[in-house]
């Protein structure tokens, strides 16, 4: 039998929404899914070379975002707050044995997920080929639309 | 206490949250021979049901899981 197909489309590039595309990928490759990601947008910050361990999380503009105590919105706009933030989901990450960005970005690749880059969005926003990580393809939205014909599960996150 | 089950390899997923456990699973496993049973040790909860999920969707025969306290043990023969 022909192994299930899924493609997932990955747009967001903050340390929250990096998370569901990489775990959902590298769950359906474990179970015998043929399994692509295409990075557009934000998404591709998860891909640039150096970048997959050093991905940030806003508090503004996420009241449902949990901090030690309540951060007016105002507060939660100053500089180095972000930092903050970040620090904070990634040691509640840590302390759960949840796995980084990078292991999970490494995790996909060594299950052979297919990790396709949308060249358009590469252009508008300046970022070259030589940035993006090693065994990334390139293509547009006939590209992801091809597979996503053939698949049974496609997802947008 | 019931009979316990042989297995050729221990996989200790403790501490580990989704979705590792079954990362971790599926590697094992494919180091193994058909028939060969792996012991797989875990704290996630979300794992007794992803763990029937995956045996379902790769093959995999679970033999037994037993509930501790927070604890879930698996026994997977390799039948895929």
């Amino acid at each position: 039998m022909a192994n299930k197909k899924m493609t997932i489309i990955a747009s967001k590039g903050s340390l929250d929404m990096a998370y569901p595309p990489l775990i959902l990928a590298t769950t359906g490759a474990a179970m015998d899914m043929d399994v692509t990601i295409f990075f557009t947008f934000y998404g591709l910050e998860m891909i640039k070379k150096g970048k997959a361990d050093h991905l940030l999380v806003s508090p503004l503009g996420n009241p449902a975002m949990p901090m030690p105590v309540p951060i007016p919105t105002l507060v939660a706009s100053l500089p180095g707050m972000e930092s903050v933030a970040t620090a904070m989901m990634k040691s509640m990450f840590k302390k759960h044995g949840v796995a980084t960005i990078g292991q999970l970005l490494a995790l996909a690749q060594e299950a052979g997920v297919k990790l396709i880059a949308c060249q358009m969005t590469m252009d508008v926003l300046g970022i070259k080929k030589e940035d993006i990580i090693d065994g990334v393809e390139f293509g547009g939205a006939a590209t992801w639309m091809d597979i996503a014909a053939e698949s049974q599960v496609n997802l947008f996150i | 206490m019931s009979a316990d089950i042989k297995f050729d390899q221990l996989l200790d997923a403790k501490g580990l949250s989704c979705p590792l456990p079954i990362l971790k699973t599926k590697k094992a496993v494919e180091t193994l021979t058909k028939d060969q049973v792996l012991k797989v040790e875990t704290t996630d909860a979300g794992s007794k049901n992803d763990m029937a999920s995956w045996a379902k969707r790769t093959g995999n025969e679970i033999l037994k899981v037993e509930e501790g306290t927070g604890t879930f043990t698996f026994y997977i023969k390799k039948s895929a």
